[in-house]
């Protein structure tokens, strides 16, 4: 029996390749090899995100930059406002935190109001933006993660809380509402306690302001451990149908029940074969 | 004998020595039923209200109709500890501590809200097809009181576990009720026994709901079905249908067997809503109180259009003149459109009698198009409905599809105004002209889709004509034509009763049928023939090049 | 209509025979008569008929395993054991869908073989019944109307007005208690409608958590529910809530309509929160507006214009409730509210 064939030399490898230069898989092969080659360089030279170490002073630098290139176009350079942008003098970290942290800036288009939408900045820019807008004057601050706990909180209080404050606007479950004029009140899915706690603080657009006298830290808790609650629990009675009221309900009713119910009735009447 | 035929006999006897049971099944069970499905939307209503009664029944044996207050300690934790009323702790006890309690209630609403659809489409059904014609007026007027007192049962219904979104609605009641001119605030207080919410409405709801409008209904539905069964069932024309006679399948076996067998399944359909669907979380909303409120304040589907007249009538309408004040912004969309529109409804069979002049007995329907006013003011009024039901929903329209609510509501404001009038032109443009494309399909027949070419060149496409059955269809409608009422006075001088509204009456018979197609005759099918004849394409056609005509057409449309 | 010239011409060879000629065409075409009846399978083929046996069948026993997954559901899916309070949802979710099912399979079984029973194998031949007339035979009319006119004569209504007038007296009267027995149904509104738990110096508590308020807990923008203190201690607990919640909000002072100043604090005021169309809390606050927005039928107030309507099926301003302070700096109201709250009624002026 002969041995297992001896490693094959890299001329034989070229000259195996090039013999299949016309094969026509060959450009597909060639198109991913060069996406992996891409992707592989990048990924080893491509700078990666600064790691940057809390340091107050630099974040305020840092923010400034941040600032001047993205915020300054509308909310002026002095951060005082401009036209439709309001000052930033005063609104705090928590403001900065909220309204960037939720993508709802920099705003993309004008419209009744700023959407949230992507997130274009990454958590270290955002503190460092948060930081440089906080110096500018003084305002709320950032929350803490003890702060903001659910698991601190009493979700039926908090819903009695809502009910009253909230469910207004949001929906009894936090599903939004409209407002006047093409605003409304987002669907609060998704977003996270720390964010919940800072639109109470600060009233983004639309929004008003809770302020801490009034509606204390413990309720906001509170408010979050509801949230927290009711977005994790599974509707008892079968899909929830959005939970916006007797609207979806009834279209249910007519699209799908008494559409079934008749399409029975037609099978009933036709003649069998 | 067997053991059955046996038993059979016994009881058989039994019955008829003691309420002459033989007499009925004569009467009754051989009852000939035309079979068509548009006949049984009547039914899913009836046996929505069977299964209303079924599941109401076990409901009650859970619910406590009393708003007194009390400590929540159940198993929903968002509630625990807090103060709400013995209604709503007693709901939430049925949805979640009692087996299937949730399931039984969640088929008790969706089974309202299938109930009043069915209704509604059922009515709709009557409606377009003329079976509201003598002699079935009485029936007419009793469905649309069983209509009206649904969505009254419906309100009630929701309005029973006292949670936020319900006791907004009774919030907004009551404001009807105040608005009502001169003694609103009395019967406001006499209502709900005092001031808004009081004790005593949600008990009072409770009596009404499981008691005295069920008992109505009975009543009404029982003297509709039997009104039914006196007068037999009406049916679509077609071959062997006529005015005399009822063609279709025996009460017995056949549809006990579908009818009873179609119960079941709108008991299983509505079965499997409350099994899939969350409906009413009331969990959700909080027992209710007069302070907070819910984004997307709405009342079931079937009261939506209230609602909507509601929110599109201007608070302008509001005045106040001698120290009083008139809510005409109010009383407009919550007494007056409703009002009108009950009347509107409940006159009608009359109102097109008038015009017809017409006292013959009617029990063959009519093909909507063969009444294209009829059919063009039912159209009307169902956009106009239409449009009262979206606004009701604005702002969950203008929240979705991120639109502005006030922009939606002067839209909607412009086209309640606008819409229906077109709709109705529309409409009975869309009648006369099928029912044109009808004619043209009697007189030339049928298209086949054959294409003959002739020597000459000329292209054509061979029609077959139709066969009896198939074309009776298209001719089997009489002509209305507007009525001429009888001289004013006769020959004596007399005045005629009545004919002091003789113009009125001649305008609105010219309103309903001076724009008519009239069916083919005999006559005009044989001048067609005679043209047929005379053209050089026949020749071509005789001649048997073409073997379309002597196939088997098929039938109708 | 393809394919036709016109007017018919007389091609050669062949002639227009005239309409009229010697032919009774009927007025209008006439009935065809019941259509031929067309055999169903199981009708002629015995092994369909026996194929839609086993069908009918199989559907009867869907409906008995449904019936089996109910009453199995019901008895396995057991809630007697602690759980967490989502585990509890998941579970009573599970009975509800699986209880549910169970009963769509169990009816809709029996419904379905019951119609496909009938549609395959009972007799679909057409039958006829004659239909009468409605109205009764002329004899029978005549007899009808004999009865009806001995009885009346028979009763000595017509001939003894003294009997006919009495009766037609006490009948107009004796429904008169069922109407006068309601008169207890409620008590008369008196000044109920006008009048609210706010008078001078009530204080005023956040709702629902009950704390008394500093201007300084405010800030521009902001915006709190507010009751009267006292409130959780009246045994009327939610009907007087009904016509004393309101908000407060704060607004730079200048923002604010002259007619709304004297009533104000440093930029705070408050303002009715039942709107005065239909009642609901007119709750939505938009803060850079200054609208109130009802989520009801969509009535917009303007704080900037003392509650003004400006869009809505509302007509009169939202009431304002004159505040101030107390000796402790906690807000209170300066005197009760000068007009009605809530919906218009009749006598309210």
């Amino acid at each position: 029996m002969p041995d297992a064939a001896p490693p094959p030399t890299w001329r034989a490898i070229v000259t195996a390749l090039a013999a299949r230069r016309r094969h026509p898989l060959a450009g597909v092969v060639l198109v991913i090899v060069g996406l992996v080659a891409t992707g592989v360089l990048y990924a080893a030279l491509a700078p990666g995100r600064a790691g940057a170490a809390e340091d107050p002073a630099s974040d305020i630098e840092a923010g400034r930059a941040l600032f001047l290139a993205n915020c300054a176009t509308c909310h002026g350079m002095d951060a005082a406002g401009r036209n439709n942008a309001p000052s930033l003098i005063g609104v705090g970290a928590a403001s900065v935190d909220f309204q960037v942290g939720t993508g709802r800036m920099p705003l993309q288009a004008t419209g009744p109001q700023a959407p949230q939408t992507q997130v274009r900045f990454s958590d270290d820019e955002i503190r460092q933006l948060a930081a440089y807008v906080a110096s500018l004057g003084p305002g709320p601050g950032i929350p803490s993660a003890e702060e903001v706990d659910p698991a601190t909180g009493d979700p039926s209080r908090g819903a009695a809380i809502f009910r009253t404050n909230c469910a207004m606007c949001h929906n009894f479950a936090g599903k939004g509402g409209a407002l006047t004029r093409g605003k409304y009140a987002p669907n609060l899915d998704g977003t996270s306690p720390t964010h919940i706690f800072e639109a109470m603080l600060t009233g983004p657009q639309s929004m008003p302001v809770f302020d801490n006298g009034t509606m204390t830290p413990q309720d906001k808790r509170d408010i979050i451990a509801y949230l927290t609650t009711t977005s994790k629990q599974p509707s008892p009675g079968g899909f929830s149908l959005g939970f916006v009221g007797p609207v979806n309900e009834g279209l249910v009713a007519w699209i799908v029940a008494l559409a079934a119910l008749i399409g029975c009735a037609v099978w009933l009447g036709s003649k069998s074969s | 004998m067997s053991t059955t035929a046996r038993v059979a006999e016994d009881v058989g006897n039994f019955l008829d020595e003691r309420v002459g049971a033989s007499k009925g099944v004569k009467f009754l069970f051989r009852k000939i039923f035309p079979d068509h499905w548009s006949f049984m939307l009547g039914e899913v209503a009836l046996y929505s209200f069977i299964i209303l009664l079924l599941t109401g029944v076990f409901l009650t044996f859970f619910y406590v109709p009393s708003v007194g207050r009390t400590t929540y300690d159940g198993v929903y934790t968002p509630l625990a500890g807090q103060t709400v009323s013995e209604a709503y702790a007693s709901t939430l006890r049925l949805s979640f501590d009692v087996r299937g309690g949730m399931l039984m209630r969640q088929i008790h609403h969706w089974s309202a809200l299938i109930f009043v659809a069915a209704i509604t489409v059922h009515m709709f059904r009557v409606f377009f097809t003329g079976a509201f014609r003598k002699p079935r007026e009485l029936n007419w007027v009793i469905g649309t009181i069983l209509a009206l007192l649904a969505i009254v049962e419906g309100f009630a219904g929701y309005s029973l576990p006292d949670d936020l979104l319900s006791g907004t609605g009774l919030r907004i009641a009551s404001s009807i009720i105040l608005a009502v001119p001169v003694v609103g605030s009395y019967l406001s207080f006499f209502t709900f026994g005092g001031q808004f919410p009081g004790e005593a409405f949600i008990p009072r709801l409770y009596t009404v709901h499981v008691l005295v409008l069920p008992g109505i209904f009975l009543a009404l539905i029982t003297a509709h079905l039997i009104l039914l069964v006196v007068q037999k069932h009406t049916q679509y024309p077609g071959p062997g249908r006529t005015n005399q006679n009822v063609v279709g399948y025996p009460l017995y076996p056949v549809y006990t067997a579908k009818a009873g067998g179609f119960f079941f399944i709108v008991f299983g359909v509505t079965a499997l809503m409350g099994a899939l669907f969350t409906i009413n979380p009331v969990w959700m909303y909080g027992s209710y109180d007069p302070s907070p409120v819910t984004a997307g304040s709405q009342p079931d589907w079937y009261m939506g259009w209230l609602d909507g007249a509601v929110r599109l009538t201007p608070g302008l309408f509001e005045f106040t003149a001698l120290g009083f004040t008139f809510s005409f912004n109010i009383i407009i969309p919550a007494m007056i459109v409703p009002g009108l529109i009950t009347m509107a409804m409940l006159f009608y069979p009359w109102i097109e009698q008038w015009a017809t002049g017409d006292r013959r007995e009617h029990h063959l329907l009519d093909r909507p198009r063969n009444a294209p006013t009829r059919t063009g003011l039912g159209v009307m009024s169902i956009t106009f409905y239409l449009l009262l039901l979206i606004s009701g929903g604005n702002d969950i329209i203008a929240s979705q599809l991120h639109l502005s609510i006030n922009d939606i509501t002067n839209t909607l404001r412009l086209l309640g105004l606008v819409l229906p009038p077109v709709a109705f032109v529309v409409t009975k443009r869309i009648c006369l002209g099928l029912q044109r494309k009808d004619r043209e399909k009697v007189l030339h027949g049928r298209e086949t889709g054959t294409i003959y070419r002739t020597e000459t060149g000329e292209f054509f496409e061979v029609h077959a004509p139709m066969d009896d059955v198939s074309r009776w269809k298209l001719v089997g409608y009489e002509p209305i034509r507007p009525l001429e009422p009888l001289p004013a006075y006769d020959e004596h001088g007399v005045r005629r009763h009545g004919s002091r509204l003789d113009g009125l009456r001649r305008r609105i018979s010219r309103f309903y049928f001076e724009d008519r197609v009239e069916p083919v005759t005999p006559a005009e099918l044989d001048a067609a023939h005679e043209e047929h004849e005379a053209l050089p394409a026949h020749e071509e056609e005789e001649r048997g090049a073409v073997t379309a005509s002597t196939s088997t057409p098929v039938g109708g449309d | 209509m393809s394919g036709h010239t016109p007017a018919p011409q007389s091609a050669p060879g062949r002639e227009v025979v005239p309409a009229d000629a010697d032919r009774l065409l009927p007025e209008r075409f006439e009935n065809p008569g019941l259509p031929v009846h067309h055999a169903r399978m199981g009708d002629t083929d015995p092994k369909a008929a026996k194929r839609a046996e086993r069908q009918v069948a199989t559907l009867f026993g869907i409906s008995a395993l449904g019936t089996l997954i109910t009453l199995v559901v019901y008895f396995a899916v057991k809630f007697d054991t602690p759980m967490s309070f989502a585990e509890y949802m998941t579970r009573l979710r599970i009975s509800t869908e699986g209880l549910g099912m169970g009963l769509f399979l169990a009816l809709f079984g029996i419904g379905a073989g019951a119609v496909h029973w009938a549609k395959t194998l009972m007799p679909d031949e057409e039958r006829v019944e004659e239909r009468h007339l409605l109205r009764g035979s002329d004899a029978d009319r005549d007899a009808a109307v004999t009865i009806l006119k001995e009885g009346a004569a028979e009763s000595g209504l017509g001939r003894r007005p003294l009997i006919r007038n009495s009766l037609i007296g006490a009948l107009v009267l004796v429904p008169l208690p069922a109407v006068v027995l309601l008169r207890d149904l409620g008590p008369l509104p008196g000044d109920d409608l006008s009048t609210t738990m706010w008078t001078a110096g009530t204080r005023i508590l956040t709702d629902p958590q009950g704390r008394p308020i500093k201007p300084a807990d405010m800030q521009i923008g902001s915006i709190v529910h507010i009751v009267p203190e006292g409130l959780d201690k009246v045994p009327d607990y939610l009907e007087q809530k009904a016509k004393a919640a309101a908000i407060l909000l704060r607004l730079d002072p200048a923002d604010l309509d002259p007619k709304s100043q004297p009533g104000a604090y440093e930029g705070i005021v408050a303002y009715s929160k039942i709107c005065t169309h239909m009642g609901c809390p007119v709750a939505l606050y938009e803060q850079q507006t200054h609208h109130l927005l009802c989520p009801c039928h969509q009535s917009t107030f303007d704080v900037t214009q003392d509650c003004k309507v400006i869009f809505g099926p509302a007509k009169r301003p939202l009431p304002q409730l004159a505040i101030t302070v107390d000796a402790d700096g906690y807000l209170v109201a300066k005197h009760g509210f000068t007009q009605a709250v809530g919906p218009s009624f009749w006598e309210r002026g």
